[in-house]
């Protein structure tokens, strides 16, 4: 896992003329280790670490009355303000794309960034929105029913990507 | 039966029954023959005279019909609430052969032809005995004695504004005084006006919990402190209505001791209940009347007061109001529930099936004692007296149902309760009374 | 991996029946809400297209804007009847009014009423989540939430602290539900307040009581100071303000015997010279404004759990 997220560094230090102005938006939950490691790996090639904010989408949903366990709302921490600048929101699967838009729902409410791009480790298909990654990690095919497990070694002790097939009912 | 006498017009035979009848002492199987209305013969077995109607008691107790001497029927002006009608209907299916019913009516029972209209009324509907209790004061206003003298010839058997307190101690004197021509009570409906103002419930750590304005004892108790002292010089005969807290018992018994011809009445609700119930009900407004639900201590007070002789009598201050009244927040609602078709069952259940009190101490409370605070003919099944008898099925399951109710009020504190034990039926005179229909039901006009 | 806290409740009637961990996850969700009230937008879309009815049968300007505010910050439709000026209301029984609201469908009702359990009347018979915005003296929910909110974010915590409540206790609904909110979660409260203001048996309600200020206020880190009505049915509980001020107001030099951080609370509207004195309403240790941004938040997260409890599966 950590040479793929060297290489999405890389690829944002290669687009951007500054990197290091950056604000790294990590989707809760998991989104939020991805924005760490990228802005280590930054800083490992440019000196400077780019700022980190967590983005917490749970009221911007648009499945509230339909998902089971109630979400515990834990709120946005953001660094400073957006106006103008260039926000990369990060997060571990891109699937439905129905997060990334409550994400861009709510950085509307925040100010008009200057540009808005989408870096996520795995990609795993099944779009219900036209939204697509600027930065992918890793493009994987799966089924509908399966589960893609992310782990990072900041949060959970250990790095891995897993797809777990689907519980058989009793 | 003697030989010369005219042979009887109708006989009939209560066989096989459990005969509980303290006035006689008696508590065992006896079968009961009834001649003419009155009770003629009571013996281990009778054999069945030929022309006798029988009536089946085995597996039930026959006691003397029960007398609740605190019912409000309404009637006159206030039938949305309840009729005559309904009201004896109540009073049938809850076992009892009579009620005395209060003067709060519209126009008040303070002269003679309101009391002539009740009784015609309740003649029409011979469900159950009514012995009207007349006002003390004219129109419940406090302040003039009412035709106590003319009430009395017309058939009231004593004098109360319950639902109001008599205020004036100088007219509770002269009332005390007046009565006595009559041999009446005066029953007094102990309140303090000025003490229980807005309150709603009983003044104690749950109106303080919820909020709710209170009622404190006090307001009681000095009322009947006040009126033992009057009674004590006039010799006047006096009844507390719904006795509710254990200081006014004491107040009774002390002065009891000193002579005075006190006597007192509980309520069952007042008996099982406490004020915590406004909170486990969450403001139900079942859980409103006057005198309120009071503190566990004062419940207390009153159970070994049933128990020990103190308390005269058990009435159930049926006080029914509309449905639509009653469906107000808790501060808004009338005070008042129903209490004639739980009462008996309340009893045999809760304080009988608990081992509160025996079934003979039960009898003494519901019969014999009513009829001897208001000095009514009833309470006694000895030989020669008239046969109102009420038939009980210790074991019948009941779950308290107030849709169910032949009384048109509704709220009772009591729906759902699942008991042990009720009314399997009552004689007027040795005759059946006819299972009243419920409210609503085709044809209820009889 | 134990499952999240949940909110299971169709109504917030009071604190009484509330466990001690349902009150930690209002307070958790109201913090995430405070920081919605600093954005450039202060609005989140959750409650798009969810009506809610504010029914106020009692005037209130603070409570009602307060709930407001927390509704269209969450983009709810709200709606304000007030029972003086409505005729959907006027001279309607209870009854009638809710099944006419029950007609309406909303999804949230907040209503205050001057009688003790006229919401839970409410809550039985219509399908809207009920939210008790004060019933008579008998609870204030959302009122104990936020001054645990603000409690919580100046202390850190709330289990052992010293909390002295001074006012008219026996008219208070905010007492009682502070009371039993504080005690659910391990504070140490004393009431104190003229014999007059307490009520009968006022142990019952589960605080020490006390009839002196200063002996309550020694060493507490909590004054929560209850508006004042001299006079209640043209009965004066006490001879006058400026008695009532010099008995039992909180005064700098008064507020001196509290512990060294102690923080001033006020549900508001204050009277100024009667419970409190100016300077110490205004001064370092009032943290009443701050109850006034917390109150928003707290309703907010109020809202937004009852409806994603009625939206539950």
């Amino acid at each position: 896992m950590a040479r793929v997220i060297r290489r999405m560094a890389g690829q944002l230090v290669e687009r951007e003329r500054d990197p290091t102005s950056l604000l790294l938006l990590g989707i809760r939950t998991r989104g939020l280790p991805l924005a760490e490691r990228i802005a280590d790996e930054i800083a490992r090639m440019e000196a400077t670490r780019p700022a980190i904010g967590v983005l917490d989408i749970t009221l911007y949903r648009d499945d509230l009355s339909t998902i089971g366990p109630q979400p515990v709302v834990r709120g946005s921490e953001l660094p400073g303000p957006i106006e103008g600048r260039l926000v990369v929101l990060c997060d571990d699967v891109l699937y439905t794309g129905r997060t990334v838009r409550a994400a861009l729902d709510e950085l509307r409410d925040y100010g008009r960034p200057r540009a808005v791009r989408l870096a996520v480790l795995i990609d795993r298909g099944h779009r219900e929105l036209p939204i697509q990654a600027d930065i992918v990690g890793k493009t994987i095919a799966t089924a509908r029913d399966e589960l893609v497990e992310v782990a990072f070694t900041g949060t959970d002790g250990h790095d891995h990507v897993r797809v777990l097939a689907p519980r058989k009912p009793r | 039966m003697s030989d010369t006498q005219a042979r009887p017009q109708r006989v009939r035979l209560v066989r096989g029954g459990r005969l509980v009848d303290p006035s006689q002492d008696l508590d065992g199987r006896f079968d009961l023959l009834i001649e003419d209305g009155h009770v003629a013969r009571i013996a281990p077995e009778i054999a069945c005279p030929k022309s006798a109607e029988i009536t089946e008691a085995a597996g039930l107790v026959v006691v003397p019909g029960l007398i609740d001497i605190h019912v409000h029927l309404r009637e006159p002006g206030f039938e949305y609430k309840e009729t005559v009608a309904s009201g004896l209907a109540a009073a049938a299916a809850g076992g009892f052969t009579a009620v005395a019913c209060m003067a709060n009516t519209t126009p008040v029972n303070d002269n003679r032809s309101v009391t002539e209209h009740i009784l015609r009324e309740a003649a029409r509907h011979p469900l159950a005995r009514v012995y009207p209790i007349g006002a003390v004061s004219s129109g419940l206003a406090g302040e003039r004695l009412a035709e106590i003298g003319d009430m009395a010839l017309a058939g009231a058997v004593a004098f109360s504004d319950d639902g109001l307190p008599v205020t004036n101690a100088e007219l509770m004197r002269r009332a005390l005084q007046y009565v006595q021509h009559f041999d009446a009570p005066v029953i007094q409906h102990a309140e303090n006006l000025d003490l229980s103002a807005a309150g709603v419930m009983h003044e104690g750590a749950w109106s303080t919990r919820l909020g709710l304005p209170g009622i404190p004892g006090a307001a009681e108790d000095v009322m009947v402190a006040r009126d033992l002292l009057l009674a004590e010089d006039t010799g006047g005969r006096y009844h507390v209505a719904h006795l509710s807290t254990g200081r006014a018992l004491e107040l009774l018994r002390l002065f009891r001791q000193r002579g005075v011809r006190a006597t007192c009445e509980v309520t069952p609700h007042h008996l099982l209940l406490s004020d915590q119930q406004v909170n486990e009900h969450a403001f139900a407004t079942c859980t409103k009347m006057k005198p309120p639900l009071r503190a566990a201590a004062d419940v207390e007070a009153l159970r070994i007061g049933i128990a020990d002789g103190s308390i005269d009598c058990i009435a159930s201050d049926h006080a029914p109001h509309h449905p639509d009244e009653k469906d107000v927040q808790f501060s808004a609602a009338p005070f008042g529930i129903v209490g004639l078709e739980t009462t008996l069952s309340l009893c045999l259940d809760r304080l009988v099936g608990h081992d509160i009190i025996s079934l003979p101490r039960l009898v003494e409370l519901l019969a014999s004692g009513p009829a001897r605070v208001l000095g009514l003919p009833g309470g006694s099944l000895a030989p020669g007296r008239v046969a109102d008898i009420t038939l009980i099925d210790l074991a019948c399951p009941v779950t308290v149902d107030p849709e169910a109710f032949c009384s048109l009020g509704r709220s009772t504190p009591f729906a759902g309760w699942h008991l042990r034990g009720a009314a399997a039926g009552t004689l007027l005179a040795g005759e059946p009374v006819r299972a009243p229909v419920p409210a609503g039901a085709v044809g209820d006009d009889r | 991996m134990s499952d999240p806290p949940r909110w299971q409740h169709k109504d917030l009637l009071g604190i009484a029946t509330l466990e001690a961990a349902e009150i930690e996850l209002i307070l958790d969700t109201a913090e995430s809400f405070l920081e919605v009230a600093i954005r450039p937008v202060k609005k989140v879309p959750t409650l798009r297209g969810k009506s809610v009815i504010n029914l106020f049968f009692e005037p209130s300007t603070r409570t009602r804007s307060s709930f407001e505010l927390a509704e269209k910050r969450l983009s709810a439709d709200s709606l304000n009847i007030s029972a003086s000026t409505s005729a959907l209301v006027k001279g309607e029984s209870l009854v009638d009014t809710a099944r006419n609201l029950q007609a309406m469908a909303p999804d949230l009702i907040i209503i205050r009423h001057q009688h003790p359990g006229v919401p839970h009347m409410l809550a039985g018979r219509v399908d809207a989540g009920v939210i008790n915005a004060g019933d008579g003296a008998h609870e204030h929910p959302t009122q104990a939430l936020l001054d645990a909110l603000t409690i919580r974010r100046h202390k850190g915590r709330i289990a052992g602290l010293r909390i002295a409540i001074v006012g008219d206790i026996e008219h208070s609904r905010v007492v009682r539900s502070d009371l039993h909110l504080l005690n659910k979660l391990g504070a140490e409260v004393t009431l104190a307040g003229p014999h007059s203001m307490m009520p009968a048996a006022a142990e019952a309600l589960g605080a020490r009581i006390s009839y002196g200020l200063d002996e309550a206020l020694e060493g507490v880190d909590v004054v929560m100071m209850l508006r004042t009505q001299i006079e209640r049915h043209d009965r004066a509980l006490v001879p006058s303000a400026r008695d009532y001020f010099r008995i039992f107001g909180l005064t700098a030099a008064r507020l001196a015997r509290a512990a060294d951080d102690v923080i001033v609370m006020h549900p508001g509207p204050m009277n100024r010279g009667v419970e409190i004195a100016s300077e110490v309403a205004d001064g370092a240790a009032s943290v009443i404004l701050e109850q006034v941004a917390n109150g928003v938040a707290v309703r907010m997260a109020v809202l937004y759990l009852l409806t994603a409890a009625g939206g539950g599966s």
